[in-house]
C-alpha cells in the first residue's frame, strides 16, 4: 500500500511543474468560460437597466443562473448543417473563434511571481515571453479566420457578406490598433506584457502617458472585436445574423462564447497596456506583505480584475447607446482618421522622448 | 444651379464630426437611463386589474333568479364577426322567453362591444377577463355554464355603461 503512495509522490514530484502548467491552463480556460458566460449575463442585466427592465431574474437568485441555462439550452439543440455548406469548414470555423480567443491568454500575466517553498509560481501560462504583446495581435488577427470561414462556408449570401465584411473591418483596424501601440513599446523598451506592467509603475500610467494611442486602442478594440459601433459583420437587421446565420446549437455557442472571450482579451490588454496592469501605487507599500508572497499575488490578481471590471462595463454600456456605423463611416473612420491619429503619435512620441532624453530628464 | 446639399460634412460641425464629444453624451443619457426604476410589470405574480371601461370578454349578466338575457338575438344580428350564436326557448318566468343555447366563439370575437351596446336588458356585458387561452378550438367556443357571469362581479362595468353609454 505504501509502496503505490510513494509511487504517487514520486510521479507528482518529478512532474510538478507540468502538473502545475495543466491546473493553470485548466483554471483559465473554466475561468475564462466563467467569465463569459456572467459576462452574457451582465450585457443583459445592463441592457435591462438602460431600457428600464429589470432583465433576466427567473434562473437561480437575481437570475444568476441563466446563462448556465441557456448553455444547457444550446446543448441540447440539434446542430444543423446546411446541406450544401462546405463541411470541413463548417465545422473548424467555430473551433478557430474560440481556440484563438482562448490562445491569447497564454501569454497574459494576471500578477507577479510568488514562492511556494523554493518554487516559482507565475501568474500565466507562459510567463516570460518576450514577444507576449506581438503574440496577441497575431492571434487576435488569426481570430478573423474563424469568422471569415463561417461566412465562406455556410453558402449563405448574408454569412458570406458578413464574412467579407469582417475580413475588411479587421485589416482596417489591426492597422491603427498596432500602431498605436508603438507609442507604449518605445516608452517600455519591450514587447513583455510584465515589463510593459512594470515600467508603469508608480503611477506612471500610459492612459497618461499615451492618452491619444489609448483612445485609439479602444475604439480599434471594438471593431476587433466587432462590439456595437461596429458589429457590422453580424448587423442583424440587414445581415440576419450574419457570419452565424447558419449555425445552430453549440456551435452557435462557440461564436457567442468568443466574442465576450474577446471582449475580455482586449479588456486586459487595455488594463496590462494603459492602466498599469496590477500596479497600484502606494498600495503594496502600504499592506507591508513581503515580496514574493502568494498574498500580494492574490492582492495583485484583484487589481488586475478591478481595473478590468470597469472596461468590460464600458463595453456593453457602449453597445446599448450607440447605433451601428454605416460601412462607409467606419472605413472613413478607420483609414482617414485613425490611421493618421496612430502615425501622428508615434512621431509625437519619439519626438518628445528625443527632447526629454536630451535634457536628462528620462 | 440651385443643389441644396444637404451631405454629412455639411451638417454637422467640427465637434460633432469628432464623434467623441456626442459618444459621451450619449453615453451620459443611457447612464441616467440605468438608475431610474424599472417600468416591468412581473406579469404572472403582478396582474393588471383593468378599469370599468375595458372591453375584455363579453359575458351574460347573471342575476339571483337567472339569466337577464331574453333571446331577442340582436346581439347575434349586431355581431360583425359573426361570433354569436342564440337558441331562443319559453320560460313561465315574467321575460317569457330564454336562451336555451348562447354561444359565443372567442376565436372569431373582436372584442367591439357591439353586442353590449345593442343589448335592451344589459344582458350582455364586457368584463374585464382578458386572459384568454385555450388548447384546442373546441374550447374556444363558450357556452352558458361559462358566459354566466353574477351581477355582482360586473358592477364595475355596469356603473360605467349607466353613466357614459
Amino acid at each position: 500500500m505504501s509502496s503505490i503512495i510513494d509511487l504517487i509522490l514520486g510521479f507528482l514530484s518529478e512532474h510538478i511543474d507540468a502538473l502545475i502548467l495543466l491546473a493553470k491552463i485548466g483554471l483559465i480556460v473554466n475561468g475564462l468560460l466563467m467569465a463569459a458566460a456572467y459576462l452574457v449575463y451582465f450585457e443583459r442585466k445592463i441592457s435591462a437597466w438602460a431600457h428600464n427592465r429589470i432583465g433576466p431574474n427567473r434562473v437561480g437568485p437575481l437570475g444568476l443562473f441563466q446563462s448556465f441555462a441557456d448553455v444547457f439550452k444550446l446543448y441540447l439543440k440539434e446542430d444543423i448543417i446546411p446541406t450544401l455548406a462546405d463541411k470541413k469548414f463548417h465545422f473548424i470555423a467555430p473551433i478557430i473563434s474560440i481556440g484563438v480567443a482562448m490562445a491569447v491568454y497564454a501569454v497574459i500575466p494576471f500578477g507577479d511571481s510568488f514562492m511556494v517553498g523554493n518554487k516559482e509560481i507565475f501568474l500565466s501560462v507562459a510567463p516570460g515571453i518576450n514577444i507576449g504583446l506581438l503574440f496577441v495581435l497575431s492571434m487576435s488577427s488569426v481570430g478573423v479566420y474563424g469568422i471569415t470561414l463561417a461566412g465562406w462556408s455556410s453558402n449563405n449570401k448574408y454569412s458570406l457578406l458578413g464574412g467579407l465584411r469582417s475580413a475588411a473591418q479587421m485589416i482596417s483596424y489591426e492597422l491603427s490598433m498596432g500602431l498605436s501601440l508603438i507609442g507604449v513599446l518605445m516608452l517600455a523598451g519591450s514587447l513583455d506584457l510584465t515589463t510593459i506592467v512594470h515600467a508603469q509603475s508608480g503611477g506612471k500610467w500610459n492612459i497618461f502617458l499615451q492618452p491619444l494611442a489609448f483612445i485609439i486602442f479602444l475604439v480599434a478594440s471594438f471593431a476587433e472585436t466587432n462590439r456595437t459601433p461596429f458589429d457590422l459583420p453580424e448587423a442583424e437587421p440587414e445581415l440576419v445574423g450574419g457570419y452565424h446565420t447558419e449555425y445552430s446549437g453549440m456551435k452557435f455557442g462557440l461564436f457567442f462564447l468568443a466574442e465576450y472571450a474577446n471582449m475580455v482579451t482586449a479588456s486586459a490588454m487595455m488594463v496590462l497596456l494603459f492602466l498599469g496592469g496590477w500596479e497600484m501605487p502606494g498600495l503594496y507599500e502600504a499592506l507591508g506583505l513581503p515580496a514574493g508572497s502568494p498574498l500580494i499575488a492574490a492582492v495583485q490578481f484583484g487589481v488586475f480584475v478591478a481595473k478590468l471590471v470597469p472596461i468590460l462595463f464600458f463595453f456593453i454600456w457602449v453597445r446599448w447607446s450607440l447605433p451601428r456605423f454605416r460601412y462607409d463611416q467606419l472605413m472613413n473612420l478607420g483609414w482617414k482618421v485613425m490611421l493618421p491619429l496612430a502615425l501622428a503619435n508615434i512621431v509625437i512620441t519619439g519626438i518628445v522622448m528625443t527632447i526629454l532624453k536630451h535634457y536628462g530628464i528620462m | 444651379m440651385n443643389v441644396t446639399k444637404n451631405t454629412e460634412k455639411d451638417r454637422l460641425n467640427f465637434w460633432e464630426k469628432l464623434y467623441l464629444p456626442e459618444i459621451a453624451r450619449g453615453l451620459g443619457l443611457t447612464l441616467k437611463q440605468m438608475f431610474k426604476p424599472p417600468m416591468t410589470r412581473q406579469y404572472p405574480e403582478e396582474r393588471w386589474e383593468p378599469t370599468g371601461s375595458y372591453r375584455g370578454r363579453p359575458v351574460l349578466v347573471l342575476e339571483e333568479d337567472g339569466e337577464r338575457c331574453v333571446a331577442c338575438s340582436l346581439c347575434s344580428r349586431v355581431c360583425p364577426a359573426l361570433a354569436i350564436e342564440v337558441q331562443a326557448a319559453e320560460t313561465t318566468k315574467e321575460k317569457e322567453r330564454y336562451p336555451v343555447k348562447f354561444e359565443i366563439n372567442m376565436l372569431r370575437c373582436i372584442y367591439c362591444g357591439f353586442c353590449e351596446e345593442v343589448c335592451p336588458e344589459e344582458a350582455i356585458v364586457m368584463s374585464k377577463d382578458y386572459e384568454l387561452v385555450f388548447t384546442n378550438q373546441e374550447d374556444a367556443i363558450l357556452g352558458k355554464d361559462k358566459l354566466l357571469i353574477p351581477i355582482a362581479q360586473l358592477q364595475d362595468r355596469l356603473e360605467f355603461l349607466r353613466r357614459y353609454k
